[in-house]
């Protein structure tokens, strides 16, 4: 008889809002071992909660992400030369207050995991990763920092966060919390007090490509329902409604925005991923340098595009891409119909020859082949904000 | 939304409604209801012959593709090719104007296997007592 204490392997891992979702109707999916929410059908489902997000606002349980700090041992300086060798953006050039998108890369130069790095201060450290990736990446931090003068901590079961997320997310959180969102630039944070609850991390940041915020409140069931429910209340009037997985996935899809075992893996290198403005060879040696100098020597072999169909059908993760030719010679990593453009969308590694936009390119689906062509990515922006200040000037 | 009397259902969550020797085919309430809205709809031509137990197409959401299985054998006579345009009748009218083919019945004793409406009610309230165990 199992111990009451101890989930089997084969049980997913709950974040403190399960019980929440499972009240409020949602269909729940295993994502990487954990039990979350793909949509909601009492707030119309996947595609409304897409909507929502481009058009207002929607709210994310993405507590299952897992959060690593690193801060000093007995000397400052420590946890920044940990991060610097473990992640391919340069930290050394965050401000306190500022994070980076990185990834933490394998000695071949494929990727660990991709992970937002927030600079908590001057030698403390806040990575923020993905949720199926949690333990892996924690075994991966501890040991590749262990010859360093830093302090690793796995936080990843502290916090519930939540992700407010689209054009009126700062409308919402600013009833919530004392800090002024209003001088938080993109990629930036800060702590304050958020739904009475002091001293926690407020940062605009997110998985959207909407403006947004991610909060991160204490773990426990009550805090959690508690922060939960504050948001949905503050946002009511701008038509809030919780968003799963389903709609977090087409969001990011239509902003290009990786997804590990998708775009990135340990079989998929920087360069290839597209991912070269994140990687900063020139702050010196880090894990996975060598052989990056030697890829980008040696040449792509294969490399990332957007994908548009052009015939009906849709083109999903794992279909097979060929060439006109009928031979195949790639692979979508992401597929899926897009709500804002009303187009079928996909992502798809190709060979560096067939990556212009315009190319024809082939996506097996089912017995067909059905023809699609490269695009630009990404494939949505979001448009540009208008200053408070102009529009006071203007009214 | 009520299980039509006289239809007959699948395992699979498709139904069959029979007038004379041509059956309608569809997916019920209970499948357009896990997949959410339906995106895209490929169905066969007519005259294609299906086989009862195999796929004959697919109904997809934005997020999942759902093999469609004929109920029984027969070939197609009609494709509801509205469906091309306005998936989403799957949605709002699965047991009716969602229909997906027609098929000329080649063995109609192939039906006697099916469930009715109420087999058919019973046999999804306990797959979802199982899900949520």
């Amino acid at each position: 008889m199992e111990s009451a204490t101890t989930p089997s392997i084969s049980e997913p891992r709950k974040t403190p809002l399960n019980a929440w979702h499972r009240r409020a109707g949602a269909k729940m999916v295993n994502f990487g071992g954990w039990d979350m929410p793909v949509e909601y059908p009492v707030g119309g489902g996947l595609v409304a909660e897409h909507k929502a997000v481009r058009g207002s606002v929607g709210v994310f349980d993405v507590s299952h992400m897992g959060d690593i700090r690193i801060r000093s041992g007995r000397v400052s300086g420590g946890a920044l030369a940990a991060v610097q060798h473990i992640s391919m953006n340069d930290a050394s050039k965050l401000a306190i207050g500022q994070a980076h998108y990185s990834a933490m890369l394998y000695p071949q130069g494929t990727f660990v995991d991709d992970v937002i790095v927030h600079r908590l201060g001057e030698d403390d450290f806040l990575l923020v990763i993905n949720a199926g990736t949690r333990e892996k990446d924690v075994n991966w931090v501890r040991e590749n920092t262990k010859n360093f003068d830093c302090i690793v901590e796995n936080l990843s079961d502290a916090y519930t966060q939540l992700a407010i997320q689209g054009p009126r997310a700062q409308d919402v959180l600013q009833k919530l919390t004392d800090a002024n969102l209003g001088v938080i630039k993109n990629y930036w944070f800060t702590h304050g007090t958020v739904c009475g609850l002091k001293n926690r991390l407020i940062a605009r940041t997110g998985y959207t490509g909407e403006d947004g915020f991610e909060i991160y409140v204490p773990s426990d069931v009550a805090t959690s329902e508690m922060a939960w429910n504050k948001v949905m209340e503050a946002g009511r009037e701008f038509g809030i409604i919780p968003c799963g997985l389903g709609a977090r996935n087409t969001l990011r899809l239509e902003s290009k925005m990786a997804l590990y075992g998708h775009e990135i893996s340990d079989t998929i290198n920087v360069w290839e991923a597209g991912l070269e403005r994140y990687c900063k060879m020139e702050k010196g040696d880090f894990l996975g340098r060598a052989a990056l100098e030697r890829a980008k020597a040696s040449g792509l072999t294969r490399t990332l595009v957007g994908l548009e169909m052009c015939e009906r059908g849709i083109a999903r993760d794992g279909y097979p891409c060929f060439d006109e030719a009928g031979k195949e010679v790639g692979v979508i990593t992401s597929g899926s119909p897009s709500p804002t453009l009303c187009k079928n969308i996909a992502l798809a590694y190709v060979p560096p020859a067939m990556s212009a936009v315009g190319t024809p390119v082939y996506v097996g689906i089912r017995a067909q082949k059905c023809k699609a062509q490269v695009v630009a990515t990404p494939f949505y922006k979001r448009p540009k904000r208008i200053a408070p200040q102009q529009t006071a000037a203007n009214s | 939304m009520a299980y039509p009397a006289n239809y007959r259902y699948t395992k699979e969550h498709e139904w069959v409604n029979v007038q004379g020797n041509v059956a309608a085919i569809g997916i019920t309430d209970h499948a357009q209801h896990e997949l959410g809205d339906v995106v895209f709809v490929e169905v066969p031509k007519v005259g294609t012959k299906v086989e009862a137990g195999k796929t004959f197409g697919t109904v997809e959401s934005v997020k999942a593709v759902s093999d469609i299985y004929a109920p029984a054998s027969g070939e197609v006579t009609e494709a509801n090719e509205v469906l091309n345009n306005t998936p989403e009748k799957i949605n709002t009218d699965p047991h009716g104007d969602g229909w997906l083919i027609k098929i000329k019945l080649s063995n109609p004793a192939e039906l006697n296997s099916l469930m009715d409406a109420a087999a058919y009610e019973a046999y999804i309230a306990s797959q979802s007592k199982e899900a949520s165990a």
